[in-house]
């Protein structure tokens, strides 16, 4: 527990500095070739450090508005307040904010926050409805595991940093697009003047091309799906009741639903897959690049722990 | 030789307070897990008057079932005594409020009952809280008495007057299952 938390702690410190060092490197690359010398690095090194100061202190609520997420009233989820509260106390956790996601086809939940003190839970309307209480039980606490090791920092800070990559070279492709269209357009007006800059533009696209990819990839390596193991074994220590977990799983799995607000900068959070093909590619087998273990595979691991249940009900 | 044993009697001065500051911490934490379980107990004896009126204006035949639900809250209310004394109230009073919902099974305009639907989700989270709370004390209980008894710590607890302590246990079997109060 305590090592998780080290590690994650660890590691989001280590993406920040990874950040911040590659933007800076672009902005060198940028200002160097521009000429606009050392005020690109400035510049850069300024729009890194908000950034990642941003993801720190307001990743959560980037997520979670990137989710549609709505912060959940307590008359209108009663239930939902109940069992929160009731794993608060199993848990000595704090109370985390919750909200709910307008979605009533795909039933998954996730839990953003930089640490327990400020930490979300958002769930979706089809997993309010879709599960009993002992399973929403489960799933929730589930999601509480991940706020007490401190998963959520390390995956939201991936999810920001690595979404705002994915934004920038987008921006830069369509900035190519669009100029490069006019340029064609304006060609017999002029042809001089910009050549260079397009140049630069373009080679900062084709990077950052390279580049978001291949940071997808980190995201998946680096949300471990042992995690999500660790998870679903800290949920059943808490409710002492794996069987929760195991059922909600299995309801969730067999839901076809996709989700429409999550992509791929978020999909590491959910507790499954919410894009159906990878979550139909990872029932089938363990890929490498997969941020969460075949379903089937916590299933059965859950209901081994149920097997062992007697020692988990003796300490209760 | 003589700042060997001066350091030798340092450490032990060392360890002692550590030890004894720790076994502190745990009696403190074992304390308030306590006062945790106090207030989930509260809030059940709270709501079961509320349940009772309910479920009077329904229930013709079966008062006694009624009258058992308020004698044996009366009773775990009055309780001064350790855990083991409480658990055994609580229990007593867990039972009857099975059988008080049982009963309301008979009852389908009871079972309709808005009011009823709310006491049926506050009074299933008060028991998973209680439930909870319990597991938190016992966890801590148990580090308390392992504390209390493992060489070397065991010579600093008996020389503070570090007691054992009772845990919260759970007699029947059917209370190890998930606690469902539902129709």
């Amino acid at each position: 527990m305590y090592q998780e938390i080290s590690r994650n702690k660890r590691n989001s410190f280590l993406l920040v500095i990874v950040f911040v060092a590659g933007v800076i490197g672009l902005g060198y690359i940028l200002g160097e070739a521009a000429g606009f010398g050392p005020i690109a690095v400035v510049g850069a090194f300024l729009f890194a450090v908000i950034f990642a100061l941003t993801g720190y202190f307001k990743g959560d609520k980037i997520v979670l508005a990137v989710s549609r997420a709505k912060p959940a009233r307590r008359e209108e989820y009663p239930q939902l307040y109940n069992v929160t509260e009731e794993l608060t106390i199993a848990s000595g956790l704090p109370m985390p904010a919750l909200y709910v996601i307008p979605d009533d086809n795909a039933a998954n939940a996730f839990a953003t926050g930089r640490d327990p003190a400020h930490s979300s839970i958002a769930v979706t309307t089809a997993l309010l409805n879709s599960l009993d209480r002992a399973e929403l039980q489960g799933v929730l606490a589930h999601e509480l595991s991940h706020v007490g090791d401190y998963d959520i920092l390390f995956a939201t800070l991936i999810g920001v940093l690595v979404g705002t990559v994915a934004m920038l070279s987008d921006f830069f492709l369509r900035y190519m697009f669009w100029t490069g269209g006019g340029r064609r357009r304006s060609r017999s007006s002029s042809s001089s003047g910009g050549g260079g800059g397009q140049g630069i533009i373009m080679a900062v696209a084709i990077i950052l091309a390279i580049l978001a990819p291949l940071f997808a990839l980190i995201i998946q390596l680096a949300v471990s799906r042992q995690r999500e193991y660790l998870a679903d074994a800290n949920a059943a220590l808490m409710t002492r009741y794996p069987e929760g977990l195991a059922s909600a799983l299995e309801k969730i799995s067999r839901n076809p639903g996709e989700m429409k607000a999550a992509n791929r900068a978020t999909e590491h959070l959910y507790i499954v897959s919410p894009i159906k093909n990878l979550r139909d590619r990872e029932q089938k087998k363990k890929s490498l690049f997969s941020t969460h273990p075949p379903v089937a595979d916590r299933i059965r691991r859950l209901r081994e722990m149920a097997g062992e249940g007697g020692q988990l009900a003796a300490t209760a | 030789m003589l700042w060997i044993l001066v350091a030798i009697v340092a450490l032990v001065l060392i360890w002692a307070i550590t030890a004894y500051n720790g076994l502190v911490r745990i009696r403190q934490r074992v304390k308030n897990a306590w006062s945790q379980i106090d207030v989930q107990l509260k809030r059940r004896y709270d709501l079961i008057p509320n349940l009772v009126e309910t479920c009077k204006g329904y229930m013709k035949h079966e008062r006694e079932v009624l009258e058992n639900v308020t004698k044996a809250r009366a009773q775990a209310i009055e309780v001064k005594g350790g855990a083991a004394e409480q658990a055994k109230a609580e229990n007593a009073l867990t039972q009857t409020l099975r059988s008080l919902f049982a009963v309301a099974e008979n009852y389908p305009q009871l079972k309709a009952n808005e009011n009823m639907l709310k006491l049926q989700e506050e009074l299933t989270t008060t028991e998973n809280r209680i439930a909870f709370a319990r597991q938190h004390y016992n966890d801590q209980v148990m580090k308390l008495n392992t504390k209390t008894e493992v060489f070397p710590t065991n010579l600093i607890a008996s020389a503070f007057g570090f007691a054992k302590k009772d845990f919260f246990e759970v007699e029947l079997d059917a209370e190890r299952e998930p606690v469902k109060v539902s129709f």
